[in-house]
């Protein structure tokens, strides 16, 4: 959300100055009188135990909610500020959020998981109400009366029955600081209490979006910085090999005399006054670098994986899967095979940092203030508290993209430089660099009995885990390594088979060894794709082979009303009506299908249908209609879950179409968006989005929750319009074509 | 090295420092302080960097700033007194109907590409008042959204020429 302070930096029309990172000083200063130390002269996290932490209230009768999740375009910040001014009765118009800042914002973990609202929300909402009683404490004192008949409208604390008699927040508090502990007991307002949460209010970051006052953080700037570009081999090798530097040739770059070379280790950059000289040193600087051919290629890829010795890991077991299997009339298997897809920011990342001898500051667009503010006191040996991270929002980042990296390499590049330094990564870094989400081969078996209940379940998985350094600390000697071991890296029990009522159930992880592969790390809805894309075929294969409509089978095969209920809402918005699947298939050039699937990220339920045509002459898929259904809980704000789902189903759409990481022996090669191609406006289907709206269930994640159903459903549908089911994404023209001929 | 170029960058008449050689994107951000044109991808790829030269969406990560000496260049900052020049408007609006029709639709996610986005549907508009949505669809090919903002940022644009239609008559 832009201050006001920044709007007015801002400038007009012919820009004037820009704006300057450091005014929130100044702006938090002018708050907090009370003799306190003011907001933000000392390092973070801020004492989560008091309620100052977490809001402040103001003179002109507004307020501040000092939030610890990042707006990343998902409209989080407009949500959070809904929970927050329902407990308040205060007025949207009255409350505003803060920019993330180590010095400032409370410690609420990283923004990931789409944990903003289901983590965030009853954080914010018990300090809410902890403030609010704090408050009609206050006004009890002030007008002589009980709290008993107190009402509040609009930060407004009146007299029931008595309207002469009222007092104000912003004159019981008014910038001071409440100095109360944050106990979590004050009782928070009952659903039926709620006046903007649950209602779809307009995004408050939507104006100066459109209009080019918004300040992303390309657009900061520190006086007297320096221009940065870092100098890599042109896309990554395998993660434990590296790249190492032969040679570099300081006189290649003789003709830019403004421009210095940098260099740690085998870490390389550039530096100048002017960010056009910077940009021509980093591509005209001859460097000479070792690079090792260990990767597999994308030709070897799925061979190499499934040949591995992994560590297994039974994820999940239930009843007796093998004698099970021996004994149902009705057993299918698929094994399917999803790529590694990149982030691929449409802006690339960028940061600046200022390295002090004493100090730091470091501005980016990280996920995770904290998390990175620790990473950096290795890179810059400056300890924590030493050093400041302030967040501006980027261009959207889907999970770990090259943010921290970007951060990390500014950093460098100042301690190196001795000047704040502005480092924007070019589009090949990006591309080339990102953590990618990791390529996965699914096994799995499903058995029905004789009256469509499925009655075993079982899935084996490899993919590799996700790495835990930067390039930037690895080029600087920290070795390699994986993340340790957590939920979201291995098989998902919560998105394989346990949406159905199936007693005989088994997971398998099969972890291959990362350092061998690409560079890894979470990629929104996290494998989901590939393991719905691999489970609902198969569910969907066993619908097929007891001759039931698809939509049919899985509410015979779900008993918890929520997964009914996405499932039903879905089915509903698509005017779905029964029919086996691919029992319309014709020898047409262009058919047509329609495809149905359940599947989820974390704790949301998502269903989704998919209306596709396939051209079997070209091997083109498009998708003409896409619908999705989420369940998230209490939905805050429906009209931002809609325009999520819509955003979900066009990047599935992408990711199924499209999207694939190519890489040699060497490195990776899609470098921008020839070789790496997303969907296009000609190409992007119709969508709709319904919110299963639930006022009393705790709310849950809704930005990457439909992407597994949408995925799966679209693979379904391609079995609807051709009889084929597709064993590897992305379904492109000659992936498509194969599997046609092959099934002839 | 200091150049003898003049740009007239949203109607105002503008002598630039920048050498003849560096894009157009670098002297608009770093040089004029703009925040509409930002750097996307750098090989005219993604429209991230667009904006109008005489009136023509153009990518300046691509366009030295040589090449639009003496013409006319429309950045996103720009746009509302662009669309009322055009339109013969008595007073600049506020916002030019797209991006108006952006905020009613509620089409921003990340909103990084939305200048490109923007700038891209005014050309079309103002070329072809009623467009089909397979014409909106080939105009706005060329302009990527990672965030998936496809589908109601046509429906904007076909708002933005319905209230277009409006202001014309």
């Amino acid at each position: 959300m832009t201050t006001r302070r920044e709007f007015l930096q801002a400038g007009g029309a012919l820009g004037g100055a820009l704006v300057i990172g450091f005014n929130l000083g100044n702006e938090l200063l002018a708050q907090d009188r009370g003799g306190a130390p003011a907001r933000g002269a000392t390092a973070g996290p801020p004492d989560a135990r008091q309620v100052d932490t977490w809001l402040a209230v103001h003179a002109d009768n507004s307020a501040t909610v000092y939030i610890g999740f990042a707006e990343l375009g998902q409209g989080n910040s407009t949500a959070l500020l809904q929970i927050a001014a329902d407990e308040l009765d205060l007025e949207m118009s009255q409350i505003k959020t803060f920019r993330l800042d180590t010095n400032v914002t409370p410690n609420q973990g990283g923004t990931y998981s789409s944990a903003s609202i289901a983590r965030g929300g009853p954080q914010i909402r018990t300090a809410a109400a902890e403030a609010r009683l704090a408050l009609l404490q206050m006004a009890s004192k002030n007008l002589g009366s009980s709290i008993e008949k107190l009402s509040v409208s609009k930060g407004v604390v009146s007299v029931i029955d008595t309207p002469g008699r009222s007092v104000t927040y912003g004159q019981l508090v008014g910038d001071k600081l409440f100095n109360i502990p944050f106990t979590g007991s004050a009782p928070v307002k009952s659903a039926s209490a709620y006046k903007v949460v649950g209602s779809s209010v307009r995004r408050n970051d939507a104006p100066d979006k459109v209009r080019g006052t918004y300040i992303y953080m390309q657009h900061v700037r520190l006086p007297g910085m320096l221009h940065g570009r870092v100098v890599r081999p042109r896309g990554q090798g395998a993660y434990g090999s590296g790249a190492k530097v032969l040679s570099v040739d300081e006189t290649s770059i003789r003709s830019i005399p403004e421009a210095r070379v940098l260099r740690r280790g085998d870490f390389v950059g550039v530096v100048a006054p002017n960010e056009w000289d910077a940009v021509r040193a980093a591509q005209q600087l001859d460097v000479k670098w070792d690079r090792p051919a260990t990767l597999p290629g994308n030709a070897r890829l799925f061979e190499q994986m499934r040949a591995e010795t992994t560590q297994d890991r039974v994820v999940s077991e239930k009843g007796d899967v093998a004698a099970t299997f021996g004994t149902a009339p009705h057993v299918v298997s698929q094994t399917c095979r999803g790529p590694y897809q990149a982030h691929a920011p449409f802006g690339p990342n960028c940061a600046i940092a200022d390295v002090r001898p004493d100090s730091a500051t470091v501005i980016c667009s990280t996920q995770d203030i904290y998390t990175l503010r620790t990473g950096l006191t290795r890179i810059v040996e400056l300890p924590a508290e030493k050093i400041r991270v302030q967040y501006y929002e980027g261009s959207g980042t889907y999970g770990h993209s090259c943010h921290d990296d970007v951060a990390q390499a500014a950093s460098i590049l100042s301690q190196l430089a001795g000047k704040p330094v502005r480092l924007q990564f070019m589009r090949w870094d990006e591309m080339g660099y990102d953590n990618y989400g990791p390529a996965h081969i699914g096994e799995v078996r499903a058995a029905a009995d004789a009256d469509g209940r499925i009655v075993a379940y079982e899935y084996h998985g490899w993919q590799h885990n996700w790495s835990n350094v930067e390039t930037s600390a690895q080029l600087t000697g920290t070795a390699p390594a994986e993340r340790p071991g957590s939920a979201a890296q291995q098989v998902s029990p919560l998105n394989l088979g346990s949406m159905y009522d199936v007693a005989n159930l088994k997971l398998v992880n099969h972890a291959i060894p990362s350092l061998k592969y690409l560079k890894g790390a979470w990629l929104r809805s996290p494998l989901d794709l590939s393991f719905s894309f691999a489970s609902e075929q198969a569910v969907d294969e066993l619908a097929h082979l007891l001759k039931m409509d698809p939509y049919a089978f899985r509410q015979r095969n779900i008993k918890d009303p929520r997964w009914l209920g996405v499932l039903d809402a879905v089915a509903k918005a698509a005017s779905w009506t029964p029919r086996l699947a691919a029992s319309g298939s014709s020898g047409a050039k262009i058919v047509t299908g329609r495809g149905i699937a359940v599947g989820t990220h974390l704790a949301s339920y998502g269903g989704a249908v998919a209306e596709i045509e396939v051209n079997k002459e070209t091997g083109r898929v498009v998708a003409k209609h896409l619908y999705g259904a989420i369940d998230a809980g209490l939905a805050v704000n429906p009209g931002n879950i809609e325009n999520q789902i819509s955003g979900q189903l066009v990047q599935t759409a992408s990711r199924m179409f499209k999207e694939e990481v190519t890489f040699n022996t060497t490195n990776v090669t899609s470098l921008d968006w020839n070789g790496y191609p997303i969907l296009r406006f000609e190409e992007c289907p119709q969508v709709t989005a319904v919110v299963v709206q639930r006022m009393n269930e705790r709310s849950s994640g809704a930005g990457e929750e439909v992407m597994a159903a949408a995925a799966a459903a679209i693979a379904n549908a391609f079995f609807d319009a051709t009889g084929v089911r597709m064993e590897e994404y992305p379904m492109t023209p000659p992936r498509v074509l194969a599997s046609l001929g092959k099934a002839k | 090295m200091a150049s003898e170029l003049q740009i007239r960058i949203n109607d105002q008449l503008r002598k630039i420092q920048s050498a003849p050689d560096t894009p157009l994107l670098y002297v608009l951000t770093d040089e004029l302080n703009l925040q509409g044109p930002r750097f996307g991808c750098g090989l005219g790829q993604c429209g991230s960097c667009s904006v109008l030269v005489n009136g023509v969406e153009t990518r300046s990560c691509m366009t030295r700033v040589a090449a639009v000496d003496g013409k006319s260049v429309t950045t996103l900052e720009g746009l509302p007194a662009w669309y009322a020049a055009q339109k013969k408007l008595a007073r600049t609006p506020n916002l030019h109907p797209v991006q108006q029709a952006m905020i009613d639709e509620q089409a921003v996610q990340c909103g990084y590409c939305f200048n490109g986005m923007i700038i891209k549907a005014s050309e079309l508009l103002s070329k072809n008042a009623q467009p089909s949505e397979s014409q909106i669809r080939t105009a706005m090919n060329g302009h990527l959204c990672r965030c998936g903002t496809y589908p109601r940022v046509l429906k904007a644009i076909q708002n933005a020429a319905q209230a277009m239609k409006a202001v014309t008559k």
